[in-house]
């Protein structure tokens, strides 16, 4: 009934807040302000099993489950954002996916060493088009022969820049609709992969993003996941997965703000006490604090029941709207308390504000979390 | 302990299906009536106690269900869907019950609780409150006298749900002076309803919650024997802090129960009523304030069920009742807000329920703990005193 953690998943997210608070912590308004690929810290990330954390051990993963991933996920967000999306892009858009319809051959070749950690991928399902609207795709395959020529752009891919692989949504049946939708995993050394310069953001800036272009690219048919017209369930199915890890991010990102603001309530003074034995910012800490645990409670219940094979689209959804908002609102009272400060670069607060902002938008803005969820309701 | 919840276990998921079908066969269709007519539900409180639901969590061998504290969350959820103030009873009769078996001689125990519940007892009332002390409990001013072998109790109490039906009530008074700490003075008595000294005073015509009953109580040189006392001389206060923290949990449950009335009428409506040609829950601002609803609502149920997990572990929960308290209260409070907005003029009326969940609602932030208490207790267990 009440469940409490298993000793692995207590370890676990023990040894993620350790390495937080040591490796990124210190670095990463330096990385923000740098626009800096944390590189050496994500190879210790792999060393701990982030880069597979719910992909079985046969696969290259660490072989543990979701309610581990998200732990894993928000302790890592809580030292750097970036970071923490940079392993939930990799561990629920690009592994999952592989793994659950991935070919034993498609596995061993694009899962396991990125699961091992050896390699990085990246998810390519929006377009320039074709954001919320997912359907709208754009981008093409043509099948010649045993190879689909592939044409079209993707933009805002997280990991783009530096990731060896790609899982990419084209329409291989513009008549179908989203069932005309094929996925492919592809590398991005592949002739006629393109990418352009990373994108310029409000915040995650140490998580580079870019558009890339697909310019007469040629993919064999053994890179193609599922079958033809499998691309939207599979892009869904890793979304349901994604949105934990990013509810998992905006918990870690708000425990951030919410830690620091609490530290410094017991220190700065006003009229002659420190501002935490006012009533004012004791409630904004009161408040602060209810919200996280309700979306950390909201979180871990999507992933018990991903643990458990049931379906967790609602939940998922429900996890990330809420854990997102509430990331705005208590990184937004996190400024308020530190005043001046709060907005000053020389402290973490105006990073975590910015780095939350996106949480309402990617892997399915706050309105495509109601859509899903009041499509369930009123079914 | 790090909790997470997930699944009842099958005796919890039957309390809450006991509970679950005498809310929807019995409490909905009369919910509305006992409200305008302001009726007590005697006859269906005891029914309830003949289900377990008195004494949830309560031995067995003193008539109780012995189900724990997470049915009893569950139950309470339940019953609330269909009739708040009858649910409002229930919780402070558990309330009651719990607070004489944590802290009662086994005497008053076995003299009392199962009086309280088996039915036989009408309710039990919780007389903390007093006309100049609400949040600010310790300031309370009813006294207690040493007299002989015994006590005598003079002061009122107010907002004391119950208090007129009541085969018991348990009462704080004053039994030494405040000098500078006035939660060190204050013990616990129990005092039978009908009591020779004891006035039952005004009935408060309130907003919502009509068909429970909250009353004035007068002690005049009301006496009580010496093993009327719960707990220790001076332990009052801490008693009082006890009783409320788990009936924070009962509360939250209350308006969690509350919230989801409120949104499962929403989503009726909302398919039924037409507007512009189609029916409204195929518009996006309609369809994403039940969105919201449910969001809401689904993290107070599990704030609630997780203190009521960690109280059923004999872990601390102080904080984590707070929590779900605050969180519950005021999420319902939006969610039945909400409601009445998607009924439109039919939200206004009594001919549908949302009117009556509104009115309900609004005083889970107040009772048992103000909003503002919780973020006082909350606040405090954060930042250390």
């Amino acid at each position: 009934m009440l469940i409490d953690l298993t000793e692995e998943q207590a370890l676990l997210r023990d040894t993620c807040r350790q390495f937080a608070a040591r490796e990124l912590t210190p670095n990463a308004k330096r990385w923000d302000r740098e626009h800096r690929f944390p590189a050496e810290a994500l190879k210790k990330c792999a060393e701990l099993g982030l880069f597979g954390v719910d992909i079985p051990t046969e696969e290259g993963g660490a072989g543990m489950d979701a309610i581990s991933y998200a732990l894993a996920i928000e302790e890592i967000s809580r030292g750097c954002a970036s970071t923490g999306v940079t392993l939930s892009a990799h561990n629920s858009l690009y592994c999952d996916p592989l793994l659950k319809f991935g070919t034993a051959a498609q596995k061993e070749r694009w899962l396991k060493p990125f699961a091992r950690g050896e390699k990085l991928g990246c998810f390519g399902l929006t377009e320039p088009q074709a954001g919320s609207d997912a359907a709208e795709q754009k981008t093409q395959a043509v099948r010649k022969g045993a190879m689909y020529v592939i044409n079209g752009t993707k933009n805002w891919i997280t990991n783009g820049p530096v990731a060896d692989a790609i899982v990419l949504f084209t329409i291989t049946d513009a008549t179908k609709g989203v069932k005309g939708i094929t996925a492919f995993v592809v590398d991005t050394d592949t002739p006629g992969f393109l990418r352009q310069k990373a994108d310029e953001k409000l915040g995650i800036c140490a998580s580079p993003s870019c558009t890339i272009f697909f310019e007469s690219m040629e993919v064999p048919v053994s890179q193609r996941l599922g079958k033809e017209g499998d691309g939207f369930k599979i892009a869904m199915s890793a979304l349901d997965g994604g949105r934990i890890g990013i509810a998992a991010q905006a918990i870690g990102i708000a425990r951030g703000a919410y830690e620091e603001a609490r530290d410094y309530a017991k220190v700065r003074k006003t009229f002659d006490v420190p501002i935490a034995q006012h009533q004012a910012i004791q409630f904004m800490l009161a408040d602060m604090a209810t919200e996280l645990d309700a979306a950390r409670l909201l979180t871990l219940r999507a992933a018990a029941l991903k643990d458990n094979g049931v379906r967790h689209t609602r939940e998922s959804s429900m996890a990330k709207l809420y854990a997102s908002e509430m990331s705005g609102r208590v990184t937004d009272k996190a400024i308020q308390i530190h005043g001046g400060m709060g907005y000053s670069k020389e402290l973490d607060i105006e990073r975590h504000f910015r780095d939350a902002r996106i949480t309402e938008i990617y892997e399915g803005t706050s309105e495509i979390q109601r859509l899903i969820i009041s499509n369930a309701l009123l079914k | 302990m790090d909790a997470i919840f997930f699944e009842p276990s099958e005796a919890q998921a039957l309390v809450r299906e006991t509970a679950r079908s005498y809310a929807q066969r019995v409490l909905v269709p009369v919910a509305g009536r006992l409200d305008r007519e302001r009726r007590f539900p005697t006859a269906y409180l005891r029914e309830l106690a003949d289900l377990g639901l008195m004494g949830v969590n309560v031995p067995e061998a003193l008539g109780g269900a012995q189900a724990g504290a997470v049915s009893y969350a569950l139950a309470m959820i339940e019953l609330a869907q269909g009739c708040a103030s009858t649910a409002v009873t229930v919780a402070v009769n558990n309330m009651v019950a719990e607070t004489l078996v944590k802290f009662g001689s086994p005497e008053l125990q076995s003299r009392y609780v199962p009086e309280l519940t088996s039915g036989r007892f009408a309710a039990g009332s919780f007389g903390l409150s007093e006309s100049h002390s609400g949040s600010d409990a310790a300031a309370l001013r009813t006294t207690a006298r040493r007299d002989g072998g015994g006590w005598v109790l003079n002061g009122s109490k107010q907002w004391i749900t119950s208090g007129d039906r009541a085969g018991v009530i348990i009462v704080w008074a004053r039994t030494s002076p405040a000098h500078g700490a006035p939660a060190k003075g204050l013990s616990c008595f129990l005092v039978e309803g009908g009591a020779s000294g004891l006035t039952v005073g005004r009935h408060e015509d309130k907003m919502g919650l009509r068909a429970s009953s909250t009353v004035s109580l007068a002690f005049e040189d009301l006496r009580v024997p010496a093993s009327a006392m719960l707990g220790a001389e001076g332990q009052g206060f801490a008693i009082a802090m006890s009783a409320l923290q788990g009936g924070r949990i009962g509360i939250a449950a209350q308006a969690v129960g509350i919230g989801t009335a409120a949104k499962e009428a929403s989503i009726r409506y909302a398919k039924e009523r037409r507007a512009f040609g189609k029916p409204i829950g195929e518009m996006q601002a309609i369809r994403f304030m039940l969105a919201d609803m449910e969001t809401e609502l689904d993290a107070a149920r599990l704030l609630t069920l997780r203190a009521a997990g960690l109280k059923e572990a004999g872990l601390p929960f102080t904080r984590e009742g707070s929590m779900a308290k605050v969180f519950a209260s005021e999420k319902a409070n939006r969610a039945c807000d909400v409601a009445v907005q998607i009924h439109g003029g039919y939200g206004y009326i009594d001919e549908f329920p949302v009117e009556r969940h509104y009115r309900d609602a609004r005083v889970t932030t107040i009772y048992e703990g103000t909003s503002e208490v919780q973020r006082l207790v909350i606040s405090r267990d954060l930042l250390g005193r």
